[in-house]
């Protein structure tokens, strides 16, 4: 299993990818919503890609209030 | 009609196929523009069943195959008229797209709900309509009535329960949660998964399969494994419209068309 550090890592750099941010600009206490620039919809879009690539799945009452990617990938890493 | 350009869909007929696309900005909302284009669908699906073996349901929005029913328009509707008129409209509109949903549930052809994207709400509802749903990965499915003090009124419920049971039903409809394709596949839900953007192809290629048999036999065969749950489907819309005259309903559509919240499609 990877470790919480390998997850974040892999969060932050599918994010940097989908949304075509270079990747050092974002860091593990970011708010996603503002260093993304994304809206509800682009956030589901993250959420399911996010579903995807760690074959996981993330309730959305689990994600209310999560807004950096840190807690994101305590969520993740939870249920790996 | 076998061509159709509308303000919300379209459809086009090829083949023995009818390509219906859902088209309207931002996310296909389902309002009284819909519904009437919806109609005129109904009325050509008659005109056309004799020539035709499928239907494929599809959205050209980027951000999904439906979000729903405009709740903005639904919201307004309560505020330009007293409570009890409103609700008269509500019925009057849900009667109305039970009677196209049904139709489409009920038709002889095979139908192919092709989605991407956000499938919430009554976009879900409509999908549940067809025999198959294909999605691609990055489709998601959501009942995120409860939060508004709802229940799904386009037939939502009894769809989900004749096609996978009550307990699917209970989570989704419960919870509120929204599903990704993959796990909507592990629970019977999307017959096909496929690579993103992918989903109107593999709905034309299934088509094309369903083209080789006689037709006949394809209409004896969902008449027989699909009927329509008539009985829970009235039920809904009373139900529906008994918790519509709530004051707390509008206050949740007030907050709804009023929220400034970063994720207001979720629950």
């Amino acid at each position: 299993m990877p470790t919480i550090d390998q997850t974040l890592d892999e969060v932050l750099t599918l994010a940097a990818a989908r949304f075509k941010v270079p990747r050092e600009k974002l860091s593990p206490d970011d708010d996603f919503f503002q260093n993304l620039g994304i809206d509800s919809l682009q956030a589901l879009d993250l959420l399911t890609r996010l579903e995807n690539h760690f074959h996981v799945e993330l309730p959305d009452y689990e994600m209310q209030g999560v807004s950096d990617f840190r807690t994101l990938a305590s969520k993740i890493q939870a249920r790996l | 009609m076998k061509n159709y350009r509308g303000q919300a869909l379209s459809w086009a007929w090829n083949d023995g196929v009818i390509e219906v696309a859902l088209h309207r900005d931002p996310c296909n909302e389902i309002g009284s523009l819909t519904l009437g284009e919806l109609e005129r669908f109904s009325v050509a699906l008659d005109e056309l069943t004799a020539v035709s073996h499928a239907v494929i349901l599809h959205s050209s929005q980027p951000a999904g195959f439906c979000a729903g029913a405009d709740l903005r328009e639904l919201f307004e509707g309560t505020q330009k008229v007293r409570r009890e008129e409103a609700a008269r409209g509500v019925r009057e509109f849900l009667e109305r797209i039970h009677g196209v949903f049904n139709k489409i549930d009920a038709s002889p052809l095979t139908t192919i709900a092709a989605v991407h994207g956000v499938t919430f709400g009554g976009g879900f509802e409509l999908a549940l309509v067809c025999d198959l749903i294909v999605a691609d990965k990055m489709a998601r499915f959501c009942f995120p009535e409860l939060r508004l003090g709802l229940i799904p009124g386009f037939g939502g419920i009894p769809r989900l329960k004749r096609d996978l049971g009550n307990s699917v039903v209970r989570d989704l409809l419960m919870t509120g949660r929204s599903f990704n394709a993959t796990k909507a596949q592990q629970i019977g839900l999307v017959s096909q998964l496929v690579a993103e953007g992918e989903a109107l192809k593999a709905a034309r290629a299934t088509a094309t399969q369903i083209g080789k048999f006689d037709r006949q036999t394809s209409a004896a065969a969902k008449q027989f494994i699909k009927p329509l749950p008539v009985e829970e489907l009235r039920q809904e819309i009373e139900i529906f419209c008994d918790l519509f005259t709530r004051p707390a309903v509008e206050a949740s559509l007030r907050k709804f068309v009023e929220s400034t919240e970063a994720l207001p499609y979720l629950p």
